[in-house]
């Protein structure tokens, strides 16, 4: 395949080392010269006794102290702006479920930047104007919408904003339209096989499916391989994060070993969880980002919270930007449930406003066929000895933890004293999903 | 007119039936009725036994979940219909019954149960003169 063929931005996609290393401190220069006009990093700065002229090479990074997602809660909504507000065109929210919610603002450059690096993505795993791209994320606050979308109109494809739910009708959209391409979460896309099978339908004779986009949910590569076989698809790991605008931060190239983070965009570190302290190179620590192209809130060094590992020697695809391992998990105890993040603590805060139920709780997650599925049993206080009740009870906790968490748990009243008793850190999450890192 | 009954709130798990009961034998106590239904979500353990508030208290000190209430208890001859005549009152009256259960007792049916109305329950048990059975007569009964 010729050059320009197989890379949207050639001349960004296959910077050798040095190249990419000098466009990385040309850009983080300029990004902390911006950060000086957010309220929140002029008293970083400060405080760290630093200027933007301590930061002379990219090592010099490590001298700027970490922001954390308690940062962007406390200085809710605009304390990290570094542009005037009117410059901004569009923030993203985080659903607020474990407090004050996340914001992400955006300018119109923070935009087109964004959309480019989503249709580098897309582009690198051979899709083109031309396919029919359909995305079944959740539009509106939710970036997995928005973001593909106008990372794929941005490659010229017909775009279907099916958004999530109602997998007959996707399943009618991919037959009728001839959708080529779909971005899903790798639960949904097991569901769907499953639909299409009792609706007749073999994905490989019926449909045009060639390429999947999946994310936002940990998953093996046996998984994928699974999906790919019931679906005859080719399917990509994508990653991406709120914080860091959304899908488009990291993505697999055709060789699927490893995910191209796009380091003209960010600054990757990987650290010790515990001390802060950089891994040796290869070694699993917690992913640490910077954004180097990002007008209205620029992030030095955030910690993720993703535990991950950069693969080591070149990838034969000729992209030199370094490549993400899958993600291995959490340095908190954040739960992802068919693409949701999920806190142990808005379970028990939810659990603990029912006078009724006693301290003790256990979420069990399972997947059976597929899909994810949260069990929470926790210890009934006084027993009256009355189904209905228990029954009402039931509902009443389900419905409340629904709204907080946007998934309907199966909830399980028990007797006092039936769940093992908690000596030290309390376990209060089974994790029983199979095929999962 | 009413009974003692005693609720235990078991697990769905094998072997949490058997330890409420072995905790009845150790404490001497003798079962007249009990019932359990198949529900996937809660077990409640229903019994009618000899002496239900020390059977209350054994199993409370053994940290089980237990609840101690008044259910109606009515005798009824041991001929066809009867339960039904019963039954036919309370409905008359627009009384719910939430639960029942039934079982023999010196050649005498009785039928336990719980209704949405208890005030009104008393109401149509004394003027239908329902043969009601106080503990006492039902455990001289056992």
């Amino acid at each position: 395949m010729k050059h320009e063929q197989m890379y949207l931005h050639p001349e960004l996609e296959t910077m050798t080392r040095p190249e990419i290393e000098r466009l990385q401190l040309e850009r983080l220069q300029q990004t902390v010269r911006s950060c000086m006009r957010s309220p929140f990093y002029q008293q970083r700065f400060r405080e760290a006794g630093l200027t933007p002229d301590s930061i002379r090479s990219l090592d010099d990074l490590q001298k700027i102290p970490f922001t954390t997602k308690q940062d962007l809660r406390e200085h809710y909504p605009f304390g990290l702006s570094a542009v005037p507000l009117e410059e901004v065109v569009r923030l993203h929210s985080s659903s607020g479920t474990t407090g004050t919610p996340t914001v992400i603002l955006h300018t119109q450059h923070d935009l087109d930047e964004w959309a480019n690096a989503v249709a580098r993505c897309l582009y690198m795993v051979g899709l083109r104007k031309g396919d029919i791209f359909q995305n079944s994320s959740g539009y509106g606050m939710f970036t997995g919408g928005l973001g593909f979308q106008y990372g794929a109109e941005r490659l010229g494809m017909l775009t279907v904003p099916a958004a999530a739910g109602n997998t007959k009708r996707q399943i009618k959209f991919i037959t009728d339209f001839g959708t080529t391409a779909l971005h899903a979460i790798p639960s949904y896309a097991g569901r769907l096989y499953e639909v299409m099978e009792e609706m007749g339908i073999d994905p490989r004779r019926d449909t045009k499916l060639r390429t999947l986009v999946i994310g936002a949910e940990p998953h093996s590569d046996e998984q994928r391989r699974r999906i790919e076989d019931m679906l005859g698809v080719k399917a990509y790991n994508s990653f991406g994060m709120s914080e860091m605008c959304g899908p488009g931060v990291a993505f697999e190239c055709p060789e699927q070993n490893g995910l191209h983070i796009w380091e003209d965009y960010y600054i990757v570190e990987i650290v010790d969880p515990d001390t802060l302290e950089p891994v040796p190179e290869g070694e699993t620590g917690e992913l640490v980002l910077t954004t180097i192209n990002r007008e209205a809130m620029p992030l030095l060094r955030y910690r993720t919270r993703d535990l991950t590992r950069i693969l080591p020697g070149d990838c034969p695809c000729g992209r030199h930007h370094k490549r993400l391992d899958r993600m291995k998990g959490r340095s908190d105890d954040m739960m992802i449930l068919k693409g949701v993040n999920i806190f142990p603590i808005q379970i028990e805060n939810i659990l603990m406003q029912f006078k009724e139920l006693g301290n003790e709780y256990l979420i069990t997650l399972t997947n059976l066929e597929a899909n994810d599925e949260m069990t929470v049993e926790v210890e009934l206080n006084d027993f009256t000895d009355d189904y209905g009740f228990l029954q009402n009870l039931t509902k009443a906790i389900t419905r409340q933890l629904k709204d907080e968490i946007l998934i309907t748990p199966r909830v399980k009243l028990l007797p006092k004293g039936s769940l093992p008793k908690q000596e030290g850190k309390a376990v209060r999450v089974k994790d029983l999903r199979k095929t999962l890192i | 007119m009413t009974v003692h009954q005693l609720s235990v709130f078991v697990e769905n798990k094998s072997g949490t039936l058997l330890q409420v009961l072995e905790l009845l034998k150790e404490a001497n106590i003798q079962l007249i009725a009990s019932t359990i239904s198949d529900t996937v979500e809660y077990g409640i353990y229903r019994i009618i036994c000899s002496e239900p508030m020390r059977a209350y208290e054994t199993l409370k000190q053994a940290g089980i979940s237990a609840n101690l209430s008044e259910v109606f208890a009515i005798m009824l001859d041991n001929r066809p219909g009867r339960a039904a005549d019963a039954i036919r009152s309370f409905s008359e009256a627009g009384i719910g019954i939430s639960y029942l259960y039934s079982f023999l007792l010196s050649g005498k049916g009785i039928l336990v149960f719980r209704t949405d109305n208890p005030e009104l329950a008393r109401k149509v048990i004394l003027e239908k003169k329902l043969d009601f059975i106080e503990e006492g007569r039902l455990l001289g009964m056992a």
